[in-house]
């Protein structure tokens, strides 16, 4: 019950009038960003880090802010998924499937409603499931030593690239390049430069919020610079009508068995490693087809391939954030710019992170709960404010954020050369989508980087410079194989898996 | 071919990163690892995937033609003008005429342009410099 008392605790925290409005706007922003393609989770979230940071919130706030953008932009991908049939952000591309035939047929404000409380289903139970299994994540976690975290970022980046890319040397590549990129300046233990070639700029090393804000959020400008004229990405909501906006209790009775089980299945699939909501959806999908699909209906507005793929969505983000906070490895994308952000505050997540910081970890779930909550309310009767904002045409939307994100950054140094690295980090992070290599990793590795070599050098300090003792425990010999398996076994075992996963030009946004 | 390129780069990348690595001075104090050897491990990594991209590349991307190529650098020239623009024309100036030129290009017309760049920039000063307090770029005329 030590852990109910601490929600109890968390919810004291959590309802203060500050934290309360951040709740809201942040869960109204997040599903404005949600709801526009072009700007999803991970480079909505991005965009805010610096701002946060700048604006001065502490760090329970500036979490509470964040994740609650969090959680919003995974509520609003649905709407242009349903109403325009693009995707708002990646995780919301299978709802498309079910959705956007739905609102052909007249039933787009059912399809709203029934999605907004699939969400709601799916990211209540899995915020009940990060309160449950975090503790005990972290119980696990105390007993790591330097040699099982290193094991445990390989993990990290083995999965990673092995269930979640669609090519696994460029998962490693990307991995690598962030890697090789958290390398540059002094080195944490000996005090000598490292890469900086005599530029002074470069011994504090790369900022990662610069290159977070960089590769996802300047790259969405030249991708869509690049596909200025051509219809992708401009929708025409307005002949759409919404209709009624509740689902008839029907409808919810014969979705309930489906979230149910795609609840279940997007937190395990949020909670693993290296695999975030995208991948969530797409098995909730796929499973709920092949298990109900009798009539061969799925594809065609069938209300239960909306519900799928929402439940699944939210419950894999809840999940994601178990792995980040309990042991201070990210589970996807936008939980990876959410560990930036911790970072950034000076907070190490991790197991330490439930002893030395209870109110911040507490305080941030009862908000989660609170802001679920709020969402379902915006919603269900304000969706139609969320549909006139799809309106705006990416062509005033890009300058405006592209120019946040230079406000952002320009506001945490006040540099120029952090401003040109951000451009550059642009510019990599257009190429590498457009040659289809994961961005995700390369954040991952420019956050990880510094700690993955910490461990391990602090583990060779321990034994004396015996590499053996990185695979000497039990704990980290078990995380190994599993690296090993979770890389190896989907090249071996077949492609079968996430080659069915649509392949999507605009797979802009990672989770 | 594409991949073919980007595994050639890595491969290069990957051989310069071991070779800065081996000039990094160590200093007297130092871990048995040292700060050499994470590095090249990196490195190593880099050059093996960058090798398996090479010899077994995915489907061509679809590339844009020669001048979306170019106005893409031109946009980056653009950006880049206006990080250095920003500590001497300030703030609204310098980012009314860059959103004004992006809006530009991503196709609104001109006239729409410039009215929509300046309202990106006097919108974004006025949110977060004159309500939540945030510290811009200051030109000569203060803002």
């Amino acid at each position: 019950m030590d852990t109910l008392n601490a929600l109890a605790h968390g919810f004291s925290i959590a309802l203060t009038f500050q934290n309360l409005g951040l709740a809201l706007i942040g869960c109204f922003l997040g599903t404005i960003i949600g709801a526009l393609p072009g700007l999803g989770p991970s480079n909505g979230v991005a965009i805010l880090i610096p701002l946060a940071f700048t604006l001065g919130l502490p760090a329970t706030p500036a979490l509470i802010l964040l994740t609650s953008v969090y959680y919003g932009a995974m509520y609003g991908g649905r709407i242009s998924s349903i109403l325009l049939n693009i995707p708002g952000d990646e995780p919301a591309l299978m709802t498309t499937l079910d959705g956007y035939p739905m609102a052909k047929k007249g039933m787009a404000g059912e399809a709203l409603a029934l999605s907004g409380i699939a969400s709601f289903v799916g990211a209540f139970f899995a915020t009940w499931g990060l309160v449950f299994l975090a503790p005990q994540l972290v119980k696990v976690a105390l007993l790591f030593g330097p040699a099982e975290y290193f094991a445990l970022f390989a993990l990290a980046f083995a999965t990673l690239g092995g269930i979640a890319s669609r090519n696994q040397a460029k998962a490693a590549l990307a991995a690598g390049l962030g890697l090789g990129i958290a390398m540059i300046g002094v080195d944490g233990q000996t005090g000598v430069p490292r890469f900086t070639f005599g530029e002074v700029h470069l011994y504090d090393g790369i900022d990662f919020l610069v290159a977070i804000v960089g590769l996802f959020a300047l790259s969405e400008v030249f991708i869509f610079l690049e596909h200025r004229g051509t219809t992708k990405a401009t929708g025409d909501a307005s002949g759409i009508k919404l209709g009624r906006l509740t689902p008839p209790l029907s409808m919810l009775k014969q979705t309930a068995p489906t979230m149910a089980r795609s609840t279940v299945l997007g937190f395990i699939a949020g909670v693993l490693p290296g695999a975030g909501a995208s991948l969530g959806s797409f098995i909730a999908y796929s499973v709920e087809k092949r298990l109900v699909d009798k009539d061969k209906t799925f594809g065609t507005g069938d209300p239960r391939g909306v519900a799928a793929p929402e439940a699944g969505n939210n419950a894999a983000a809840g999940g994601a954030l178990v792995p980040m906070l309990a042991l201070g490895v990210p589970g996807s994308g936008t939980t990876a710019v959410l560990l930036a952000m911790l970072l950034a505050l000076n907070i190490t997540p991790g197991p330490l992170l439930f002893t030395n910081n209870p109110d911040v970890v507490w305080g941030l779930i009862a908000a989660l709960f609170i802001g679920n909550v709020m969402l379902l309310i915006m919603n269900i009767p304000m969706v139609s404010l969320f549909v006139r904002v799809l309106l705006v045409p990416p062509r005033y939307l890009m300058p405006a954020v592209a120019m946040i994100s230079f406000v952002g950054i320009y506001g945490i140094s006040g540099s120029t050369f952090d401003l040109m690295v951000m451009v550059l980090f642009g510019v990599l992070g257009w190429l590498l989508r457009k040659l289809d290599v994961p961005l995700v990793p390369v954040i991952l590795g420019v956050l990880l980087g510094n700690q993955m070599e910490a461990n391990m050098r602090r583990a060779m300090t321990i034994s004396d410079g015996d590499w053996s003792a990185l695979f000497a425990s039990p704990l980290s010999i078990g995380l190994w194989l599993f690296a090993f398996f979770g890389f190896i076994l989907p090249i071996v075992a077949g492609r079968f898996f996430r080659s069915k996963l649509p392949r999507t030009d605009s797979e802009a946004d990672p989770d | 071919m594409s991949d073919r390129i980007l595994g050639g780069l890595g491969l290069l990348l990957a051989i310069f990163f071991i070779w800065q690595a081996t000039l990094i001075k160590e200093s007297f104090i130092s871990d048995p690892v040292g700060p050499k050897v994470f590095p090249i491990i990196i490195a190593v990594l880099v050059g093996l995937s960058s090798l398996a991209i090479f010899f077994k590349p995915d489907d061509e991307p679809e590339w844009p033609e020669f001048s979306r190529l170019f106005e893409v650098g031109l946009t980056i020239v653009v950006m880049i003008a206006y990080a250095y623009a920003l500590p001497t024309a300030g703030f609204v100036v310098s980012t009314a005429v860059t959103a004004a030129y992006l809006s530009w290009r991503l196709g609104t017309p001109p006239v729409k342009a410039v009215i929509a760049g300046a309202a990106i920039a006097i919108g974004i000063y006025v949110v977060f410099h004159l309500i939540l307090g945030l510290s811009l770029a200051r030109g000569p005329w203060g803002f």
